[in-house]
């Protein structure tokens, strides 16, 4: 049995190689999968607590599920943006897109 | 015992590839390395014996939001794909590692500060319960968040389909 806590020193760090990714990183797509990073890292979260903490409950489960299902919606229209961006800017870098109206 | 070299290795292996994927240059090899991450979680999942959650990850995030990374890359780039090097500033590379330093050391506080109760328990969580805890209308289940997820996600193929529309003129 894996102790508890050795999860959370784990998404502690993925979630914070997340942050450093999305400070570091331009690329719009970069950014983005470092957000998936950091999303991954709440998720193993709230399932280890659930699992080790609270078994006879599901909150934690439904949580990582339904956050499973919004993150795959959210990148779906970042994808949609990061790419109209590109149609109007020639560019993929947060740098370049410095007005709004295109 | 054999679940904790498991634990080691998916530990090993997801850290490895995230951090890889944040330093990186190249943007296709980082959705690599974030699909090495994403299987590395959904074996976590296995091994806390949630099942159904490790399958969700593979289908959903795995099979399918890789699958968008990939076809955004192609579509927004060519030269991400013939190796673009990307210049990171070293000011903003500290910047960061400051950030999460910081970051860091205050989880670290807060999780020496506490200490955890653990009561687990060994035994796969039946399918049955989870389906009836995810479409029953009691308290403690869930149909009406299922149900706004599936709004929400057909809220987002519409919006996905009109932002991404060229426009015709």
């Amino acid at each position: 049995m894996v102790p508890v806590e050795c999860y959370f020193v784990l998404s502690a760090l993925l979630f914070f190689i997340g942050v450093y990714g999305f400070v570091t990183r331009r690329n719009l797509i970069a950014m983005l999968i470092s957000i998936e990073l950091v999303l991954n890292a709440v998720d193993i979260n709230f399932a280890a607590f659930n699992r080790l903490l609270f078994p006879g409950e599901l909150e934690g489960f439904f949580m990582t599920l339904f956050s499973i299902g919004v993150s795959a919606a959210e990148s779906a229209v970042a994808i949609a943006i990061i790419i109209n961006v590109y149609r109007n800017f020639k560019n993929d870098s947060v740098d370049a897109i410095s007005n709004m109206k295109g | 015992m054999a679940s904790i070299i498991v634990f080691s290795i998916l530990a090993v292996v997801i850290l490895g590839s995230a951090l890889l994927c944040v330093t990186t240059k190249r943007i296709m090899r980082a959705a690599t390395y974030m699909l090495f991450v994403l299987f590395g979680v959904a074996g976590l999942y296995f091994l806390l014996d949630y099942t159904y959650l490790g399958a969700a990850q593979i289908a959903v995030y795995a099979g399918g939001v890789t699958m968008i990374y990939v076809f955004a890359i192609q579509l927004v780039s060519k030269q991400t794909l013939q190796g673009m090097v990307e210049h990171i500033k070293c000011s903003r590379m500290l910047q960061g590692l400051l950030l999460s330093v910081v970051g860091l050391a205050t989880v670290a506080v807060v999780f020496l500060k506490n200490s955890f109760i653990s009561a687990a328990t060994t035994d796969e969580l039946p399918m049955d319960q989870i389906g009836n805890a995810l479409l029953g209308s009691d308290k403690y289940q869930y149909v009406l968040p299922f149900e706004f997820i599936s709004v929400f996600l057909l809220a987002c193929i519409i919006g996905g389909l009109v932002v991404s529309r060229k426009k015709e003129d």
